[in-house]
């Protein structure tokens, strides 16, 4: 039987093993880069497959190879219409994006704090939420009298729904003793709703908000590619596409659409960082 | 240890005690008890006060701007109406083919979106290295916002019908096969655990852990997905359509049948809701342990 | 089996069980590497648990206890030493990793019945995948023993229906079901309150009795140790190396009237000082506990 035993090991066990080492053990990154490249030349094969053996594989066959995508970049990068674009699509989902926010979370949050606000708002706001919010372009284009002035409304309404649910669900989560605390050490209500609910609320905020940029992205794009014609704004990545599928260029129309997952990429990723800095006692996670 | 008998019966007067109610029953008890409270009272306020004042800013008062907007009055009337002023209603040969043309639209891509995307989400929760290879590639792909396909489903694909539930599938394959793989991840290591200890081979681990446990977010997903692929059919029925409830939307638009337009709106979102509660539906039908472990949380 | 005379004549089997389960662990370390940084989870440790025994790890949270568990059961490899059942190697030198298999039964730390099947096919689930009885007969097999641990009438309820204490029960009866060697159980009435608990303990001690399984139990409760235990393994906070055995020969059966007894007490208080001392160790080192 073993008694209290020998420890024939130094207590010094913490070794560090080397920063790029682990990087370069990292077989998931490998495996990832591979099948990237594999992906990038399985297009290409397929699509100069009429050029390379005669025959066209069907659907990937009829779009451009990305040799020619990349050939097309390189060029229109040179136009300054093309940053244009960039600029207005932006700007666009910027605006729509925090007039949402400003309405939206203080709306959830009543919704949240206010039983009776609750029960009198909370229904209107369920019918109208399952209207898909393109269906309203049409509608914002008779109201508004600009066209700029519906695409932000449209953008704004893609937002809202989504920011408001995660508020009020983030808001409702809250474990009720933290507030039964609070009060215990003498809060008032707007202690509370300073020092609890809306902290409480903030990772559903951000959540609510990563996904509501998706949406944002998705209306902007769309509002510009059905109303984009209109004289008073042009513009923008989805009018940029639009119009070069109408000129008959596939190559550029893959341009704008990476341009633009590039585009929601950066958004989504700011809204990641800025989360990450206002809620310091969610990194230890 | 008396839990189920506190949560299936409840004391009636007099430490009489009742079989709790079931089905339609309970749903009646719960109206009944709700009526005592001031909530369904203040939820038909709040629907009255909403459609009152759309009706004062269009058609009561006729403010500048609101009034180009068909009121509530002229909408229903004209939407159960025999014989409509704009040619379509509730009981028009059009309105029932545009509705049941974006319906087929939905069930094919969701049908095809879940097909897909559940299976990929379980091979790619299940086994690590499929995940590294198939995962960065969706990934890539994900970003690009559904519209901005358009040009390309119309170039890939022939006619009006398949770049449509081409552009409906692929937005919702995209949210099933993420929130599979998150259900799948999410289950809790112990599982897999126990499944090994009872000596499971791998497609028993498969079918009676990953399968069952992933689906609580499958379900989630399936629910976000079927929004998403209504969003999208929407959207590709606008730009380029020839039947359906977003065509008919943009129809509308274009020879200035505005109360028509707001129909389309009003139907798109009661079918999209009706479709979402379906889905809920069969979730709960196919997860009775977690139905039944829900309800003794009280949730 | 039940009470032990000598302390010294111990290195071979018992014949009173059969010989069924002795669990050898020779100088075991497990060294974890998560992010690049090593860290010492086991360090050298020894010990020898007898076929049939009821043997009782008792540390501070965290200290490791876990991972020599996981070990055995071949969740985690070893990074050194060696562990026997029953003389023949589980993992050791060239075989890191122990195979999982249903002659070591694991019980989990929060549950890990499958909340998707009811009691029953919980039950039922490990014949049934190991090929070993039919579906019906695995069934069938599962009710009569379901019944003998008084749980019949909740056999077609969800885990989620059930109170922990039944789920908890059940859980050990899916262990029980594959006539393990060996019953491995992790902390498993840590949530529970004290009067719950000692009636987990007694069914438990009732369910030993009849099966004489060989028990490997981890604890942080020295009275459920000394209750329970043939022998209370006191280990030190991480890396966990044994620091002191302690010997329960207290004859079976037990009951709760035990816990009041003089005899008791003495032992619990020999164990107590030197969990304490750990115990401090592991609260000023601070850190989070590991998997």
């Amino acid at each position: 039987m073993t008694e209290a035993v020998q420890s024939a090991h130094d207590t010094s066990f913490v070794v560090k093993r080397t920063r790029l080492r682990k990087i370069l053990d990292n077989k998931t990154l490998w495996r990832g880069i591979a099948a990237i490249i594999l992906f990038i030349l399985f297009w290409e094969v397929c699509s100069q497959s009429k050029v390379w053996f005669g025959i066209q594989v069907p659907w990937i066959g009829k779009i451009p190879p990305p040799s020619e995508v990349v050939v097309n970049w390189a060029e229109i990068v040179q136009h300054p219409g093309y940053w244009e674009s960039w600029y207005l699509s932006f700007f666009r989902v910027f605006f729509g994006f925090m007039i949402a926010q400003v309405v939206g979370i203080p709306f959830g949050l009543a919704l949240a704090v206010n039983k009776y606000f609750r029960d009198i708002f909370f229904p209107p706001f369920e019918v109208l939420r399952p209207i898909p919010p393109l269906a309203w372009v049409p509608a914002s284009i008779i109201f508004w009298p600009t066209t700029e002035l519906s695409i932000a409304f449209v953008t704004f309404l893609g937002a809202f729904f989504t920011i408001v649910i995660n508020v009020l669900g983030g808001a409702r989560t809250i474990d009720i003793q933290y507030l039964r605390a609070a009060q215990s050490m003498g809060a008032t209500q707007w202690d509370l709703f300073r020092k609890i609910i809306l902290p409480g609320t903030l990772p559903s905020i951000f959540t609510g908000a990563a996904v509501g940029m998706g949406i944002t992205w998705e209306v902007v794009l769309a509002a510009e590619m059905i109303s984009g014609g209109g004289q008073q704004s042009g513009g923008g990545l989805g009018f940029f596409i639009w119009s070069s599928y109408m000129g008959g260029s596939m190559a550029q129309v893959i341009v704008g659409m990476i341009s633009i997952g590039i585009a929601g990429y950066v958004s989504s990723s700011l809204i990641r960082y800025v989360g990450f800095l206002s809620m310091p006692w969610r990194r230890l996670f | 240890m008396s839990d189920q008998a506190i949560s299936s019966v409840e004391a009636g007067k007099a430490g009489e005690v009742r079989a709790a109610p079931k089905g339609i029953m309970l749903a009646w008890y719960r109206f009944k008890k709700s009526l005592a409270t001031p909530d369904p009272y203040l939820m038909v306020f709040g629907i009255f006060l909403w459609l009152g004042t759309y009706y004062l800013l269009t058609e009561g008062w006729k403010v500048p701007r609101f009034e180009k907007i068909p009121g509530p009055v002229e909408v229903i009337t004209e939407f159960f109406s025999r014989d409509p002023i704009w040619g379509t209603s509730l009981f028009t040969e059009d309105f029932h083919t545009n509705v049941y043309v974006s319906c087929q639209r939905i069930l094919i891509s969701f049908g095809l979106a879940t097909g897909l995307g559940v299976p990929l989400g379980l091979f790619m929760g299940w086994s690590r290295k499929f995940k590294d290879y198939a995962f960065p590639i969706l990934e890539t792909l994900r970003p690009i916002p559904i519209l901005a396909w358009v040009p390309l489903a119309i170039v890939m694909f022939s006619g009006f019908e398949t770049p449509i539930i081409f552009l409906a599938t692929l937005a919702s394959f995209f949210v099933t096969t993420l929130n599979t793989l998150l259900g799948v991840e999410s289950i809790d290591e112990s599982y897999f655990r126990a499944a090994g200890c009872l000596g499971s081979k791998k497609h028993h681990v498969f079918w009676h852990v990953v399968v069952p446990g992933a689906m609580p977010f499958v379900f989630t997903g399936l629910q976000i997905s079927i929004g998403v692929a209504w969003f999208s059919l929407v959207a590709a029925e606008m730009i380029s359509g020839d039947f359906g409830l977003g065509y008919m939307i943009m129809d509308s638009y274009m020879v200035n049948k505005y109360v028509s337009m707001v129909m389309a709106m009003i139907s798109l979102g009661f079918v999209g809701w009706i479709t979402s509660a379906m889905v809920r539906w069969a979730g709960n039908r196919m997860m009775q342990w977690r139905v039944k472990a829900l309800a003794l949380e009280g949730r | 089996m039940a009470a032990k005379t000598t302390t010294g004549s111990r290195k071979k089997a018992p014949a009173a069980s059969g010989g069924r389960g002795a669990i050898s662990i020779r100088n075991v370390t497990k060294i974890y590497d998560p992010e690049g940084v090593n860290v010492m989870a086991v360090d050298n440790c020894s010990m020898e648990i007898q076929a049939g025994e009821v043997c009782m790890i008792v540390g501070p949270s965290g200290c490791g206890k876990t991972t020599l568990l996981n070990v055995i059961a071949g969740f985690h490899s070893l990074t050194h030493g060696e562990i026997y059942l029953d003389d023949e190697l589980l993992c050791g030198p060239g075989k890191p990793l122990a195979k999982q298999g249903a002659d070591r039964m694991v019980v989990f730390q929060n549950g890990a019945l499958f909340p998707w099947k009811s009691l029953l096919d919980n039950v039922a689930y490990g014949p049934m995948v190991q090929g070993v009885l039919s579906k019906s007969d695995a069934r069938d097999k599962a009710l009569d023993m379901l019944a003998e641990a008084g749980l019949k009438d909740v056999a077609d309820k969800f885990p989620g229906e059930v109170s922990s204490g039944m789920a908890r029960r059940a859980e050990i009866v899916r262990a029980l079901i594959n006539d393990p060697k060996v019953l491995l159980l992790d902390e498993p009435y840590r949530a529970m309150d004290a009067l719950t608990k000692s009636i987990m303990h007694e069914a438990l001690l009732e369910m030993y009795d009849r099966t004489k399984v060989t028990i490997f139990f981890i604890t942080h409760d020295l009275e459920e140790a000394i209750f329970l235990g043939d022998k209370a393994v006191v280990m030190t906070t991480r890396p966990a190396r044994t620091k002191k055995v302690v010997d329960v020969n207290i004859p079976r059966p037990r009951d709760y009237k035990l816990l009041s007894s003089e005899e008791f007490r003495i032992l619990v208080e020999e164990a107590k000082d030197a969990v304490h001392e750990e115990a401090i160790k592991a609260f000023e080192a601070g850190e989070r506990e590991l998997a």
